[in-house]
């Protein structure tokens, strides 16, 4: 994953769960407790936005945004 | 064409509330209701089996609609909790209804259930006649078994939903319908022949909260209609939060979707059917008024029933 992805991702995540907050790229943004259900439907949301991407309803699981790591892998998967 | 008669209900009496629950599942009652909107949830006894709340919501209805269950021509039956493979209890309910000999079709879809069943109906009542629609649940039974998941334990209640569908003009009128299933989803919401309810929350409310606005816009735009434009969205009452970010994925006022699950929980697909017969009693519908309704369950299915008052 390169810089500007995980800066991106990174300021995704302060805006849902904090400023304050510092996830690690392999880290379970669940486990954390950065993300619940609820603000996982914000963290896919912001995506879009911020990459511009249309998420289809099939790759809507939640495996695929579980750290910064998976969410890096899935957006290379997209062409970002 | 077809229209709705009417609606009913039965709730057991048995009231487990989130104090109890909390002490049960060794959490915070707070916790609950934060997590969910749910305030408690009914429980039903031992003898109160599927069919039997089933039957208890169906005489309601009928009785609430002033139909006589001689004039039913077709039973549909909604539960995802049946005590036995097969036969399902839609066999049975029509027999203690005094309608034996009268098909009856089960959908064992659980939440998503009585949407389709009413979907059904209507398509089919204009060749059986009056069709009853009643889904009943016995989650209990199977939420709070081992190994234990606070976050299924907490959501659902026992109850039962009915509905008449004629095939005439009436009251209610069933407009159009869209409806979906995806099987690839089937591990994230299931239930085995043993063991409790196991849920991807994750998963559930990440398609939940795309694909009911979804099915809600796709039947609104077949007939012209804004979400705005609908006055009254009715929804399994899956959990609060949820029905909160679909009024806000269709830019609706949250007050628009009626909602008791704080009362009641998530009884699965008599869900909607029971919030259904609640709100029908008090309402006072002006002629054109549009009333939405959608659901979203294991499987995956889901979709959207718009009807228009006549």
């Amino acid at each position: 994953m390169n810089e500007e992805i995980q800066r991106k991702l990174v300021g995704i995540v302060r805006g849902i769960a904090g400023a304050g907050v510092n996830p690690e790229p392999d880290e379970s943004l669940f486990d954390a407790g950065y993300l619940d259900s609820f603000a996982l439907l914000d963290m896919v949301a912001g995506i879009e936005r911020e990459f511009n991407v249309k998420i289809p309803d099939a790759d809507l699981n939640p495996r695929r945004f579980d750290s910064l790591e998976r969410i890096g892998e899935y957006l290379q998967s997209r062409g970002v | 064409m077809a229209s709705i008669a009417g609606f009913g209900r039965y709730l057991p009496e048995r009231v487990l509330g989130n104090a109890e629950l909390a002490r049960l599942l060794g959490c915070e009652a707070a916790w609950i209701v934060e997590a969910s909107g749910i305030e408690e949830r009914r429980v039903a006894e031992a003898e109160e089996t599927v069919a039997v709340l089933a039957e208890r919501a169906a005489k309601d209805c009928l009785e609430q609609a002033g139909v006589s269950a001689s004039q039913v021509g077709l039973v549909i039956l909604s539960s995802g909790t049946s005590e036995r493979r097969f036969p399902g209890p839609a066999a049975e309910v029509a027999q203690r209804l005094g309608l034996a000999g009268v098909p009856a079709i089960d959908l064992p879809l659980a939440s998503a259930g009585s949407l389709f069943g009413l979907a059904l109906a209507a398509q089919l009542a204009p060749m059986y006649g009056t069709v009853l629609v009643v889904a009943a649940e016995k989650m209990s039974a199977v939420a709070r078994g081992e190994p234990l998941d606070r976050n299924v334990a907490i959501l659902f209640g026992d109850g039962a939903g009915a509905c008449l569908v004629s095939g005439g003009s009436g009251e209610l009128e069933i407009v159009d319908s869209a409806l979906h299933s995806d099987g690839a989803w089937a591990e994230h919401l299931r239930l085995e022949f043993s063991g409790p309810v196991q849920m991807d929350g994750r998963s559930v409310i990440l398609q939940a909260a795309r694909r009911i606005p979804a099915a809600i816009v796709e039947v609104l735009a077949k007939q012209g209609v804004e979400a705005g434009a609908v006055g009254t969205f009715l929804l399994h009452q899956a959990n609060r939060n949820l029905t909160e970010r679909v009024a806000k994925g269709l830019g609706v006022p949250a007050g628009r979707f009626f909602s008791n699950i704080q009362r009641y929980g998530n009884t699965s697909s008599a869900s909607l059917l029971i919030a259904a017969s609640e709100w029908w009693g008090p309402v006072a519908l002006e002629t054109g008024d549009w009333v939405c309704f959608a659901a979203f369950g294991a499987g995956f299915h889901w979709g959207a029933v718009l009807a228009r008052k006549t």
